[in-house]
Order: C-alpha cells, then sequence, then structure tokens
C-alpha cells in the first residue's frame, strides 16, 4: 500500500493523466478562456486589496509584533464533483462520531482500552490526556463540538484523512470569506446555480452551540471566547462572534462567582452558558491549569466541572487527534459503530515499535517523518526533499526520543492549478472540512482548501508560505 | 454590551474626534503662522505660533525633552508623525484603528474597513510626502477622513448601545478640544492688549473661527464685525453650532440619560448640571467670571464627567 502511494504521480483535480479536461471542470475553464487575462490579473488585484481593507489577516509569529499578513488567495477554484463529496460527507461524519465516542469513553468506562483496541499507555500516558476530565458529564456527551479533518488526494484519486484537529481548528473563517470574495469578483460563475453554498455554517455552529449548553436553559448565552487582538487567528474569532450575532470575549471580561460564569456588561454582571473558547487547555483557568496564564478565567474549570457552563471544544480533546493515536482511528470506527471506515488512514509507521522504527531509519529518504505533538508543519522531515545533513540531523532526533514520532509515506498530494508569476500552474493542495457535532452531526458542503504555492513544496500551511482557494462542491 | 467593548468604542470615538482635532488645530496655526503680523520669537510663548499646538494640548514639556527648539517642521512632525507621542495624528488613527479590531463585532464592517484604510493610507505618509503635497492638504485629507468615518457610522449603525458609548466618546472629546481651542486665543490676547480690535486680534480671531468650521456660521448669524463677545457666544453657548460646548453638552446630556436609563443618578446629575450651566447660560456671565477662568472650569467639569463615565460603564469594580 504504502509502495502504491509513493509510486503513482500525483492526481490532478482538473486534468486527467492524459491532459483531458475533467467534467465537473469544463464550465470553468470555458469560463477561464473567455475571460482576457488583463481582467484576472485586475481582479488578483482587488481582492489582495479587499482582503487588507476588511482585515482579513493574520499575525505571523516570531516577524515584528503586529506585522499583519494576507493568506494568498487564488482565483481558481477547488472543484469537488457531487459523487465525491457524498462519500466524504459520510465518512467524515462517521469519523467524528467515533472520535466523540472515543473521547467520552477514555473519559469514563475506558472499554476501548480494556477492549484493548488501543494501548492503554498510549491513552493513559499522553500529555494532552486531561485526568482532571475523567468523570465529568459533559453534555450530549459531545467533546469534539467543531473539528477540522484534513483530508488528502493520493496518486489514484482517492481521499486519505491525514489529520484530526479537535481542539481549536481554524480556518474557517477563510472558508467563508473566500467565497464571498469569489461572489463578489466574478458573480457570473455562480449563475448556473449549481454550486452548493457554505454561507449558513455561522447559523449552524450556532445552534449547535446553543443544543449544548446546561441542561434547563432555555435561551442559552454564548460567548466566543479569544486570546486577545494579537492571537493569530483573532480576526477570526472576530468573525465568527459577529455572524453569530453573540459577544466576543476575553479572559478579563468573565469571572465566576459560585461556580457560575459572569460577563462584565455595562449593565452589571450577565450570565455565560455556552463559551466556544478559541484558547488552549493548558490556559483557559490559572486555578486549574498554568498559573501563568493572562489569558484565561479563574474559576472556570470549576464551574465546568459542576455543569454550570459548556465548553466547546471540551477539555482535552487533544488526546483523540495526537499523531501516535491516529493510527487507532479506523479501530474505533469498528469499535464503536461497528462499520468499516469510509474514509482511509494513511498508512503510518509508530516508531516506538522496533519493526517500524527499522523500516523508517532504513527508508528515511522516501518517508515523511512528523513529531507526535507538532503542529503547523513545524517539527517535520519530508524525506525526499531534505538534504542528506537535514536527514542525518533528523534521525539522530528519532534515535534519541522514538516515541515521539510518527513516519508515513510521502503522498503525492493532488495538484490543482493555481495563478502563479508565470501563468497558471498544477500546486499541491489539501481540505479541511469543518464537521459540528451537537444538535446532530453535521458540516457544509465545503471546507478550506489549502495550496502550496512554492512549485513542489507539499506544505500548504499559510505560517510556510501556503495560499487558500475557494472550494466548490457541486449540487449535481 | 461587554464594558470592554464599550470602552474601546468610546476611545475610539475620542482618538479619531483628537485626530480631526490636531489637524484643526495645526490647521489655524499654519494659517496664523503665515500672517504678516505673526511674531517669530522663537521659543516656548503665547507670541510665538508654532508653540500654540503643544501648549495647548499639554505636550510641550515633552515635545522640549526631545526638541531643542521650537520650528514649524519639528512641531508639525510631532503632532503628525510621531509615534511617542499619543495625541499625534499617526498614534490616534493607529489607536482607533486598534480599537475597532479589537471590538469589530460590535461596529459596522463598512466602519471597520473605513478606519482601516485610513490607517493603512496613514503609514504611507512620511514628511517629505506631506511636505510635497502640502501641509494643508494632509489636515484636510486627515478631517475628510474623520468626516467620513462619522458618516459611515451615521448611515450604518444600529441605534443601539455601541452606538451611544462612541457618540458620547465624539462629544466629550470635541467639548474638550473647543474649549481648549478657545482658550489659546485668550491667551494669544495676552502679550499686547493694546493690539486687541486691531489687524492682527481680526486675524486671529478668523483663524480661530476657521479651525472649528465657525467662520461661515458666524457671518450667517451676525453679518458683523469678529468680537470676542461674539465669538464666546458662538462657540459656548450656541446649541446650532455643532462644534460649540453647548451643542456637545445636548448630545452628552441626551445620551447619558439614554445609557443610565435611571440607573446612576450622579452621573445624571452632573451631566444635567453642566448642561444647564450652558443652557441657561449668558455672555455677561462668561465676561463677569472672565473667559479663560470660564474655560478652565468647563475642562475640569467636563473631565470630571469623563471620568465618571469610566467609574460606571467602563472600567467596572465589581
Amino acid at each position: 500500500m504504502a509502495e502504491r502511494l509513493m509510486s503513482v504521480k500525483c492526481f490532478d483535480e482538473m486534468r486527467t493523466r492524459d491532459g483531458e479536461m475533467r467534467p465537473h471542470y469544463r464550465p470553468f475553464a470555458d469560463w477561464l478562456e473567455r475571460t482576457s487575462p488583463e481582467r484576472i490579473a485586475q481582479k488578483r488585484e482587488e481582492a489582495e486589496r479587499a482582503f487588507h481593507r476588511v482585515g482579513i489577516t493574520f499575525a505571523v509569529y516570531g516577524e515584528d509584533s503586529g506585522t499583519e499578513r494576507t493568506i494568498p488567495f487564488d482565483l481558481v477554484p477547488r472543484i469537488i464533483p457531487a459523487d465525491e463529496w457524498a462519500v466524504l460527507d459520510a465518512g467524515l461524519k462517521q469519523r467524528v462520531t467515533a472520535l466523540n465516542r472515543f473521547l467520552h469513553d477514555i473519559y469514563n468506562e475506558q472499554a476501548i482500552l480494556a477492549a484493548g483496541k488501543v494501548p492503554a499507555e498510549r491513552v493513559l500516558g499522553n500529555t494532552q490526556y486531561r485526568r482532571e476530565m475523567v468523570g465529568i458529564k459533559v453534555p450530549g456527551g459531545i467533546y469534539a463540538h467543531i473539528a477540522g479533518v484534513d483530508v488528502v488526494r493520493a496518486g489514484a484519486g482517492e481521499y486519505y484523512v491525514l489529520e484530526d484537529n479537535l481542539r481549536v481548528p481554524s480556518g474557517v473563517s477563510y472558508m467563508l470569506e473566500n467565497r464571498r470574495m469569489m461572489m463578489r469578483l466574478f458573480p457570473e460563475l455562480f449563475a448556473t446555480r449549481s454550486i452548493r453554498p457554505v454561507q449558513h455554517y455561522p447559523d449552524m455552529l450556532r445552534e449547535n452551540l446553543h443544543a449544548v449548553a446546561p441542561a434547563g436553559i432555555e435561551r442559552p448565552v454564548v460567548a466566543v471566547l479569544t486570546p486577545g487582538a494579537y492571537n493569530s487567528a483573532y480576526f477570526e474569532h472576530a468573525f465568527l462572534a459577529q455572524q453569530m450575532g453573540v459577544e466576543l470575549v476575553e479572559g478579563q471580561d468573565l469571572f465566576v462567582q459560585n461556580d457560575t460564569v459572569y460577563m462584565r456588561t455595562t449593565r452589571g454582571p450577565q450570565r455565560v452558558h455556552v463559551i466556544y473558547r478559541r484558547v488552549d487547555d493548558d490556559f483557559l483557568d490559572p486555578m486549574a491549569f498554568r498559573r501563568d496564564s493572562q489569558l484565561g478565567v479563574p474559576g472556570l474549570f470549576a464551574a465546568y466541572r459542576a455543569g454550570r457552563v459548556t465548553l466547546a471544544n471540551a477539555i482535552g480533546t487533544g488526546v483523540a487527534d495526537d499523531k501516535s493515536i491516529y493510527p487507532y482511528v479506523p479501530e474505533m470506527i469498528r469499535f464503536y459503530l461497528g462499520e468499516e471506515p469510509i474514509l482511509s488512514n494513511v498508512p503510518t509507521w509508530v516508531l516506538h515499535r522496533e519493526e517500524d522504527l527499522a523500516y523508517v531509519l532504513a527508508h528515511l529518504d522516501e518517508l515523511v517523518v512528523k513529531e507526535v505533538h507538532g503542529a503547523g508543519g513545524y517539527g517535520m522531515l519530508i524525506g525526499p526533499a531534505a538534504t542528506v545533513a537535514e536527514r542525518e540531523a533528523f534521525r539522530a532526533r528519532i534515535v534519541a526520543a522514538p516515541d515521539r514520532y510518527i513516519a508515513q509515506p510521502t503522498l503525492a498530494l493532488s495538484t490543482c492549478p493555481t495563478f502563479v508569476a508565470s501563468g497558471v500552474a498544477p500546486r499541491h493542495i489539501d481540505l479541511r472540512p469543518y464537521v459540528l457535532s451537537g444538535r446532530d452531526v453535521s458540516l457544509v458542503p465545503g471546507g478550506l482548501t489549502r495550496v502550496a504555492l512554492r512549485e513542489g513544496s507539499l506544505v500548504v500551511n499559510s505560517s510556510q508560505g501556503g495560499g487558500t482557494k475557494d472550494t466548490w462542491v457541486l449540487a449535481e | 454590551m461587554l464594558c470592554r467593548t464599550a470602552n474601546e468604542l468610546f476611545w475610539m470615538a475620542r482618538h479619531i474626534e483628537r485626530a480631526e482635532n490636531t489637524a484643526r488645530l495645526l490647521d489655524v496655526t499654519y494659517r496664523t503662522s503665515l500672517l504678516p503680523y505673526a511674531p517669530h520669537t522663537a521659543g516656548l510663548s503665547w507670541a510665538e505660533p508654532w508653540s500654540v499646538p503643544l501648549i495647548t494640548s499639554g505636550l510641550a514639556t515633552t515635545y522640549y525633552e526631545r526638541h531643542p527648539q521650537i520650528t514649524a517642521e519639528s512641531v508639525l512632525r510631532y503632532m503628525i508623525l510621531d509615534s511617542t507621542n499619543g495625541s499625534s495624528i499617526y498614534c490616534c488613527l493607529r489607536a482607533a484603528r486598534e480599537s475597532a479590531r479589537s471590538v469589530r463585532g460590535a461596529i459596522t464592517s463598512e466602519m471597520y474597513e473605513d478606519l482601516n484604510s485610513a490607517w493603512l493610507e496613514m503609514r504611507g505618509y512620511d514628511y517629505a510626502r506631506i511636505e510635497v503635497g502640502g501641509v494643508s492638504d494632509f489636515l484636510d485629507w486627515v478631517k475628510m477622513r474623520s468626516h467620513l468615518f462619522r458618516g459611515v457610522t451615521f448611515g450604518t449603525m444600529l441605534r443601539d448601545e455601541a452606538y451611544h458609548f462612541i457618540r458620547l466618546g465624539t462629544h466629550i472629546e470635541r467639548a474638550d478640544n473647543t474649549a481648549r481651542i478657545l482658550d489659546t486665543k485668550y491667551h494669544i490676547l495676552l502679550p499686547s492688549v493694546t493690539d486687541v480690535g486691531g489687524a492682527v486680534d481680526y486675524y486671529q480671531w478668523l483663524s480661530l473661527l476657521q479651525s472649528v468650521s465657525g467662520f461661515e456660521s458666524y457671518r450667517k448669524i451676525y453679518s458683523d464685525t469678529i468680537t470676542s463677545l461674539r465669538v464666546a457666544e458662538l462657540l459656548v453657548l450656541r446649541d446650532d453650532m455643532p462644534r460649540s460646548l453647548h451643542s456637545c453638552m445636548n448630545f452628552i446630556h441626551e445620551t447619558l440619560e439614554r445609557l443610565c436609563d435611571g440607573g446612576s443618578r450622579e452621573l445624571e446629575r452632573q451631566a444635567g448640571e453642566l448642561h444647564a450651566r450652558l443652557h441657561y447660560g449668558r455672555t455677561d456671565e462668561i465676561i463677569d467670571t472672565g473667559l479663560h477662568e470660564y474655560l478652565m472650569d468647563f475642562l475640569e467639569r467636563i473631565s470630571a464627567l469623563g471620568e465618571e463615565v469610566s467609574r460606571v460603564f467602563l472600567v467596572p469594580t465589581y
């Protein structure tokens, strides 16, 4: 399997290997043909200006404080045909359902550990496992209310889940703004009414958050908790709060009295029932977690434990999206749902297993090695692209602490035509759909398509030179 | 509404208004400095036109810490571009935009986009560019951005609490500024009492009126020569003059009645009292008190009112 993934050349979203246009791209390609390069260039500039003015920016860590950049937006959409989406939709719902069941299980009965389907020490010894959560009853048994599942498409066009993001996944505002931008720049493209809308995401999110309010609350008050205006994803926090019509709060705006959370308002204290928090577990409550946190709310965890407030996502979800747990997700689906996984995992070598370690060390030049707790494209080795020296340096790090790493075949991520300096050229892409749980398990048709703008690059992260595209799911 | 949000909105409005007022103050200084009568004695003195914006804004001491003397260029640089001077136009626009950014859910997207593009444009200015384009043109641009923002606010925003805190900030800042600008004239007058009624006096009143967009109104209302008494009446007591103290207090009083809604008697009382003094005030009362003393008293009261607003709504103590 691994060999097949690596040997096949990458799949292009627009054209078949023989250079023929795939039918679902034909209307767009025709439009592109008819549209003058000058108009496209003008529209690209217009988009860049508009993103800056609207302030759709992110802060880049490590650069001067206050540096704000826009994420490059590419005008060629990524198009997904209806039948492919039907499979993705079912597969993603199945996967997130199982992950929520898993989280509930490991903080309660621990049946899957008892059954030996997931090694107990990988879960209970994981730094992301929050002992404080054991036995706490969360509304509806839902832990990951918002999941951003990274999906890629490999050589023969089959989809793989690369990563489950269950902590505070970001990027959904770009999905929404990219669509708004495309509709504004090229309204004629939408006239055929074959592109499924995504703009109801904030309403869906609010409904799901309402559904997980503490029992007995008729009209729950929801707030979005942000680390503040200097956080890299601040734009998104403000955007979602505004779109849902709820308050955007910082830690200092909240206080806890008698296990009840209140906002400080101009009319006095107002109770909050559901907090969509975009602050990491560690920083939520200096009385329960990191004492030096300036971002949290003292007493929040006690209120949470008492069932007086709901946090979305729940505390301790990180254990389920940890790269060392990832290989067991198909097993979870079988265990909890009695179904075969609809979407495949990428084959993964778990380096605390000796035979896996030996194989990986012998094939470093072919594989991608990832740090188990790394995120954002940091702390990884892309074997085929690395120099000998880089590989040897990484080898030493692996040997020193094998259980901190996993390895996967270097996926030939699919490509999509993209505007580059020299014209339109294929660039590698991935896809992050957002799955919501609470009222039910649902997702809007689409997601965030990220594109690696450098030729040949497989790293799509915005912090590493990635851009984004509008994602079209076709109605038929 | 969150107290922090109300606080940011209040200061967003104050900073935009302050940027406009700094532009107005520099504009009147610039005009005065072009008069042949303007005495050009170097140093900090009311007789030196370029010291006026520093004294009015209470920035003379900090200015001298970094600049040996007063020249048109260094005062303009300090008041327009200096990122260490919190009242410079640069800093005001930055602060307003930062406030807007931190509460963008509470304002309309048009308002945020307007402030953001003002800030992005401001960042493109340096002294050379301002000089080439003309100082007055730049100051007009600042005024236009402020007008534009007010227009966008007026035209797009729901009349909710957020709107009222913005309005409150605008008018408290404006009242403070009008009182300060009017007081500069009192000081400018002092050095040579003999000039009162002379050409210098006339042009100084003229540029002062122009700096608060009051010259045309003055002509309409009085259609007569400019006298200090009438200017004081226009900028203090008339309620149909949008930058007068009375007009500002009308807005402040009305807005606070709405916001307090019977909840904070002391704040309502303070606003009501200050409003009544202007509403029922007479010019001979001002003359008896002395214009300077009258204005100082007003500045003290409006500042106390600002602090009370802060205590009740913006920085809660519970």
